[in-house]
């Protein structure tokens, strides 16, 4: 019997500070044990677990890409215990990962369709793996026109700022990058809120449009009604919860919207299927 | 269907013969109450009880337990992995649980053996314990089992149900598992008539009065169930103590926690509740069922709606009456689920 509570033991390769308040930091992870990478292999938009002896887990975003092999990414806020603990850990400290969990962002479905793709602030960790997905000449050309809109507090707190300037030059991606505000007179991308920049710039939703969206509350609470007046149905509209968890694998219990395990049965869920449940996230 | 008759007289030895190929467990009365307990050499099960304080579920699924153990000291080659534990899976007997508490443990069975996921921890220690019945021939006013998906003789998740006649016991095989225990025992004198059972069982049936009723519950609408007005009313009340999950057979949430003495840690699991705020608080602050009333809500519509309509198993309670006894502000799950039975939105 496979016990899913067994974390795979890894080794932290490299570590970025991601932001310029230091708040998150980008880790890179190395499987001790080679077979164990192809265990955990994954699809852009699933989480997993990773595991401190001595403190706990935390349930984090892979954000780095099916597509990229060799090492596993996660950018992590530092905000509670087991963060913290992370952030003060160094390259070549040994802990551990239990995962992938959780289902993903549909790329069956979304196959041949336009994608407008939405984050804010932290939350383009998921977000990130789907665009470098995106973009592999393996993919690029089963899907149809990408929009990106990604929004921060400030030009330094956006997440994969060189990234985001290599997709910039591409005409492959549309990138409508933007800041809450910044006095940096070089800055040469948007000034706004994500909505109102996703109300200026996003293409108008049809049947062969999808939007994924992963941020704030607060940021998808005023997307959504913009992407409403766009033209994007409810069951074209998706999205990415977080709650509380601790087994990840639908068995402890706590992080159940309505029937709906958000670990498990999520945490990609369409705006359609949300509506049905009761809003405990 | 096979019945054996174990003379009372037989029972102590018995159980003796049993010891040699499992590990006995059963209900003993403490200073107060009945609980389960694993007997000691020469302890046998008492079995004039109504039903235990605790449900049997501790036995499958301890209220504290090891699932990895660890080292964090640098100098060992295999610091900070976690590693698998030993732990003794041996064939185990559970003596004279009441069929509620086992119908109970089919149930939660469905949470943790999954197509995607099997719980290695809860399936072997359930799947190393044979599980023997005792039929409740003497239910408490709090028993609802008859409508809530048991009964009384009810033998979901038994190997054997022992009835109590006089100075025998009737042994009826449900499976293979209760006939190996049955050899190992040394008890195999097949009953004659075995037409008592029918008798008794209807007789225990009858005397079961409370009833629910369940059958709208699959057809409501789990928004407006969830948004109904009653619920303000149910959890005025509750003190969130938790003790409701605590002794029910059907609750399996559980908290994961790491504790490291000295250089050797273990990771473990406890039970947890849904009745307590910190069970689903984010490290942010915000708490999706920070109030009193979201976690009350929650726990009735898991066990009344959310599970109905997950596994279309029925309900996920077996009718056992211990929240109902235990609850010190007297929350009854019997006219929740009335409530919510019968709820019709105002138009």
């Amino acid at each position: 019997m496979i016990n899913p509570y067994q974390p795979y033991p890894v080794r932290i390769d490299n570590i970025d500070i991601a932001t310029e308040d230091k708040s998150l930091k980008t880790f890179r992870f190395v499987f001790l044990n080679k077979e164990d990478e192809k265990k955990f292999a994954y699809e852009a938009g699933q989480f997993a677990e990773l595991s401190i002896p001595g403190k706990g887990e935390i349930p984090i975003g892979i954000a780095s890409s099916p597509v990229e092999k060799g090492f596993v990414t996660f950018t992590v806020n530092r905000a509670g215990l087991v963060t913290t603990h992370l952030h003060n850990m160094k390259a070549g400290d040994i802990m551990g990962i239990r995962g992938p969990l959780g289902n993903w962002y549909p790329w069956e479905l979304l196959e041949g369709k336009n994608i407008l793709i939405i984050g804010g602030g932290f939350a383009f960790t998921t977000l990130r793996s789907s665009i470098v997905y995106l973009l592999h000449p393996d993919n690029r050309s089963k899907f149809g026109n990408i929009n990106v809109v990604y929004g921060a507090r400030s030009p330094g707190m956006l997440l994969y700022r060189d990234e985001l300037a290599e997709w910039e030059k591409r005409d492959d991606i549309n990138m409508h990058i933007t800041v809450d505000g910044t006095d940096d007179p070089d800055w040469k991308y948007n000034v706004g809120f994500v909505p109102t920049i996703v109300e200026q710039k996003a293409p108008p939703g049809n049947a062969d449009s999808y939007a994924i969206i992963c941020g704030p509350p607060i940021m998808i609470k005023f997307t959504q009604p913009v992407l409403e007046k766009l033209g994007y149905e409810h069951d074209h509209i998706i999205m990415s919860l977080e709650n509380r968890m601790k087994c990840g694998i639908g068995m402890c219990g706590r992080c159940n919207i309505g029937k709906e395990l958000v670990c498990k049965d999520g945490p990609v869920f369409t705006l359609a299927q949300l509506n049905k449940t009761p809003k405990e996230y | 269907m096979k019945v054996i008759k174990i003379d009372k007289t037989n029972w102590s030895e018995g159980l003796k013969n049993l010891r040699y190929s499992y590990k006995l467990t059963g209900p003993v009365k403490g200073e107060k109450f009945y609980n389960f307990k694993e007997l000691d050499n020469g302890e046998v099960p008492d079995l004039k009880y109504s039903n235990t304080r605790l449900s049997a579920k501790s036995i499958v699924f301890p209220q504290s337990e090891v699932m990895l153990n660890y080292t964090i000291d640098e100098s060992k080659d295999d610091h900070h992995i976690m590693k698998e534990i030993d732990t003794d899976y041996s064939p185990r007997a559970l003596i004279g649980l009441r069929p509620c508490d086992a119908k109970a443990l089919t149930l939660v069975k469905l949470n943790f053996d999954t197509t995607d996921y099997k719980d290695p921890y809860w399936l072997k220690a359930y799947e190393a314990t044979t599980f023997v019945g005792l039929a409740c021939d003497d239910p408490s006013s709090t028993c609802f089992c008859t409508t809530a998906g048991s009964g009384p003789y009810n033998e979901e998740g038994l190997d054997l149900l022992l009835i109590d006649v006089d100075d025998h016991y009737l042994a009826k095989v449900i499976t293979e598992k209760g006939a190996t225990l049955l050899e190992s025992a040394g008890w195999k004198t097949e009953a004659g008539d075995i037409s008592i059972i029918g008798t008794k069982k209807s007789d225990a049936e009858a005397k079961i009065i409370s009833k629910i009723r369940t059958d709208k519950l699959k057809e409501k609408d789990t928004l407006e169930i969830h948004s109904a007005p009653f619920w303000e009313d149910v959890s005025f009340a509750c003190l969130n103590c938790g003790t409701c999950t605590f002794v029910c057979p059907t609750c399996w949430c559980f908290d994961i926690q790491d504790e490291v003495h000295g250089n050797d840690g273990t990771r473990m699991r406890n039970w947890d509740s849904c009745m307590f705020p910190l069970f689903t608080l984010h490290t942010t602050g915000h708490n999706p069922r920070g109030e009193k009333i979201q976690r009350v809500r929650q726990r009735f519509m898991h066990k009344l709606k959310y599970f109905v309509d997950k596994y279309e198993k029925g309900i996920m309670c077996v009718g056992c009456g211990r929240c109902v006894r235990q609850c010190p502000i007297n929350i009854d799950i019997r006219s929740i689920c009335e409530k919510m039975n019968s709820y019709e939105p105002a138009m």
